[in-house]
């Protein structure tokens, strides 16, 4: 990072930019990351459109292109020849503004987050400080959008939408201090802020956070995961956009490529939450068992797998290919889609050359628990009823407060277990 | 809506009690084009906070002046028109007509086609159930359920559809019987689909009944007591739920429900959630109902003898059914003519909305949609 950013910033906080230490290197993260998430929001929409068909026993987008899949393209499309309405009365320029700052702040995140041990656009001694601030700085464009728009609905689903994430944040931070609190009970005893020197400091533990203290580590990644829904504003907490109550919420006003703007920083909020959880407590870019299934014959195994998920990709393409009617109007899309599933087997013999296979695996089990997290997000959309906005209250206080609260002082009382034990020893026998 | 036990409506009453603590209201138009309000029902709510302090509704963005109609066509013609009240229980509007309309030619229906009346009617209730279910379930947020109730409400229609070629507005029984006998398989279809649906009801209680976000949401909302109801002249489902054993297939047994064995399922409480197990009590009622009608369903003719021109006798007549909503009768005026006098439609869904005040009443906005929902309501019956 330029010398006249980290002016800025306090002396104590070291910024170590990308993988070779240089500017261009991490220029060059920031191109991949962002089009990496943005083709992953696309992936994501036809995903969680089609998966939530499937629960919900239809079949979703089928019609543009081979089961849908130019869909989400289309409606790219579609929505950046849409016009840009501002209504009368709103403050234009607030109206504007709100869903850049929604945007900027859904990226701005991935600046911390460490996809590798080298794959990073920085490595800030800060980093996990870093991206909570800048993840809620998202309710600010929320509430501008609300605020600006001047109509009724969108006002309401902005106040609810900021309480929201406000009080979630607060059980989201009692979890994520537990986290770091772990961090510092490794043998060297220091501990850390810095997302790569979490997911290190797990290494070092041997084990996942997850499962540290156990049920501690759970019970604080259960709260993270129960806030980290509510802060993206997903189901069951997706009040401020409730459809059946306020429309539309904070965004009703919207139309067109602005509207999409929210969606792609919704989506964008979503993967990085699911990082954060990930390099907190399960182990980041870590494969399972790093230590435990050591040596030359583990390492290419599992360094196979990235090569087998494609080809499974590959064949579950095929046998679609296969069962698409025989008939000449689906010429093109059976086709198309066997192209897909072509592509789908290119991409898996690049991954099977030695180079490549040992570079992308990092990348490729972090990019792999993503997804778990992603198909959790669509399955409680497909399974639950909205929470009334007290009753989300409610759970946020009452019920992940006091158990971050607690979680943070059990977790402090077993890493100093055996000083306490001195402590108490000497006390007796005084 | 006004209370109609006070002369004073609730907003002006408020509204002298107003101090200046509680000037921050906000009033806020719900519909008539929201995805909630199930059609077009327009709803007026002063908020406070989120917390609702009234509520006024708005009707008629439906009406067609059903009744009016009635009194330019003979009793026949107006057959049809039933069917575009409640249109999501088609067969139990004609019911109700058909049956209003015997009583006052005094004449009674045989029994095979009384049978058949009671099998399409309790299939009609199932499926208006159904309907009610999905998008109840769809405004507290639950999406699943919806797709799950109109994948199996498809098959009630289906026989519909071959019964009388109609899917919802059905037209399925004239004065005096019905039209058509039974097609070929009838009972076959029937059968198959009770064996098809029960698991299938169990099924959405999964996703529902012991969800604690739908309990949450559902359980002390839009409570409404039983002396309330009876005040209010809510009937139906919703009186049930608090409490009161009534429906008028037990009451006053018409069709041929005389002959069969159920249950009236009631609640405790009077909130959504009893609501919610009172209706999912009535859908497996119901199957029972349609089993022992389709095992005992008589062999024998399907019309009275209803001559062509219809002039009933000088008189009126009130007659009243349990429709899936609750009590829907018919008072007509006969004035010895092929056409009647006048027609008055007592419509569960217009009587039933009057509680949506009551029962919204400090409860927060995300409860008025669940309320509405509970309430089943179909606009197109509460405007005529």
């Amino acid at each position: 990072m330029p010398g006249f950013i980290t002016n800025y910033l306090d002396k104590n906080v070291h910024v170590t930019p990308g993988q070779y230490g240089s500017p261009f290197w991490a220029l060059v993260y920031i191109l991949l990351v962002f089009g990496g998430v943005s083709l992953a929001v696309v992936c994501m929409n036809w995903l969680e459109r089609k998966i939530l068909a499937h629960m919900q026993v239809r079949l979703g987008p089928m019609r543009v292109g081979p089961h849908g899949l130019l869909q989400p393209i289309a409606d790219a499309l579609k929505l950046i020849l849409k016009e840009d309405i501002v209504p009368e009365g709103a403050d234009s320029f607030v109206f504007l503004l709100a869903p850049l700052i929604i945007l900027v702040a859904g990226f701005s995140v991935y600046c911390v987050i460490p996809f590798g041990p080298t794959h990073a656009i920085t490595d800030m001694n800060i980093g996990i400080l870093f991206m909570l601030g800048v993840s809620s700085l998202g309710v600010l464009g929320i509430v501008m959008a609300g605020w600006a728009s001047n109509s009724h609905y969108p006002l309401i689903g902005a106040l609810r939408s900021s309480a929201q994430m406000v009080s979630y944040e607060v059980a989201m931070g009692l979890a994520v201090i537990s986290a770091v609190l772990m961090t510092s009970l490794n043998p060297a005893g220091t501990g850390t802020l810095s997302m790569i020197g979490i997911v290190q400091a797990q290494y070092a533990q041997n084990t996942w956070f997850i499962f540290k203290f156990f049920p501690l580590g759970f019970i604080a990644f259960f709260i993270f995961a129960v806030a980290m829904v509510a802060e993206t504003n997903r189901a069951p907490f997706d009040l401020p956009e409730a459809e059946s109550e306020l429309t539309a919420g904070f965004h009703t006003e919207y139309s067109g490529l602005r509207w999409s703007l929210f969606m792609l920083g919704e989506y964008a909020a979503m993967i990085s939450v699911s990082s954060i959880a990930i390099t907190l407590w399960l182990g980041g870019w870590m494969r399972p068992f790093p230590n435990l299934l050591q040596g030359p014959t583990w390492d290419l195994a599992f360094s196979l797998f990235p090569a087998l998920t494609f080809f499974g990709l590959a064949a579950m393409t095929f046998y679609s290919t296969m069962r698409m009617p025989k008939h000449p109007y689906f010429r093109i899309q059976t086709i198309g889609l066997g192209a897909f599933g072509g592509v789908f087997v290119l991409i898996a013999l690049i991954l099977l050359i030695p180079r490549v296979r040992d570079g992308v695996q990092d990348v490729y089990w972090f990019v792999a628990k993503i997804a778990v997290f992603l198909y959790l997000y669509i399955w409680y959309r497909g399974t639950f009823p909205r929470y009334r906005f007290d009753q989300l209250m409610r759970v946020g206080w009452k019920v992940l407060l006091p158990l971050g609260i607690g979680v943070l002082m059990a977790t402090g009382i077993m890493g100093l277990r055996t000083e306490i034990w001195d402590f108490v020893h000497r006390l007796v026998h005084i | 809506m006004t209370d109609p036990n006070s002369s004073v409506s609730h907003l002006e009453l408020e509204e002298s009690k107003k101090t200046f603590l509680d000037a921050n209201e906000l009033v806020i138009n719900m519909g008539p084009q929201h995805p909630a309000t199930h059609g077009v029902l327009r709803v007026i709510l002063r908020l406070d906070g989120e917390k609702v302090m009234g509520l006024e509704c708005v009707i008629g963005y439906l009406h067609r002046g059903v009744e009016k109609i009635a009194e330019h066509r003979t009793y026949t013609m107006f057959n049809p028109y039933v069917d575009r009240m409640d249109y999501v229980a088609a067969v139990s509007n004609g019911l109700g007509y058909c049956e209003a309309v015997e009583k006052l030619l005094n004449i009674e229906a045989p029994p095979r086609a009384n049978y058949i009346r009671v099998i399409l009617t309790e299939l009609n209730r199932l499926a208006s159930h159904q309907l009610w279910l999905g998008t109840h379930a769809l405004d507290i947020g639950a999406m699943t359920p919806l797709f799950y109730t109109f994948r199996d409400r498809e098959e009630i229609l289906k026989i519909f559809e071959k019964y009388c070629g109609a899917r919802l507005t059905t037209h399925a029984f004239r004065i005096g019987g019905c039209q058509y006998e039974t097609y070929e398989g009838f009972e076959k279809d029937v059968k198959k689909f009770l064996t098809f649906v029960a698991p299938k009801i169990d099924e959405y209680e999964e996703l529902l009944t012991t969800n604690r976000i739908w309990v949450e949401r559902t359980k002390k909302v839009g409570t409404i007591s039983a002396k309330d109801c009876i005040a209010l002249g809510v009937t139906g489902p919703v009186l049930r739920a608090s409490g009161v054993k009534w429906d008028l297939r037990k009451a006053q047994p018409y069709a041929a429900y005389k002959q069969f064995d159920f249950e009236i399922p009631t609640g405790q409480h009077g909130d959504t959630y009893d609501r919610y197990l009172v209706r999912m009590a009535e859908m497996r009622q119901s199957l029972r109902i349609i089993q022992q009608a389709v095992d005992a369903i008589p062999e024998g003719p399907i019309m009275a003898k209803v001559s062509k021109v219809m002039k009933p006798p000088v008189g009126e007549i009130y007659h009243s059914i349990e429709a899936p909503k609750g009590e829907l009768g018919y008072f007509i005026v006969s004035d010895g003519s092929t056409q009647p006098y006048r027609i008055r439609v007592r419509p569960p869904s217009f009587v039933n909305l009057q509680a949506l005040d009551l029962m919204c009443r400090g409860q927060l906005v995300a409860d008025v949609i669940a309320v509405i929902g509970t309430l089943d309501i179909v606009l197109g019956e509460v405007d005529r």
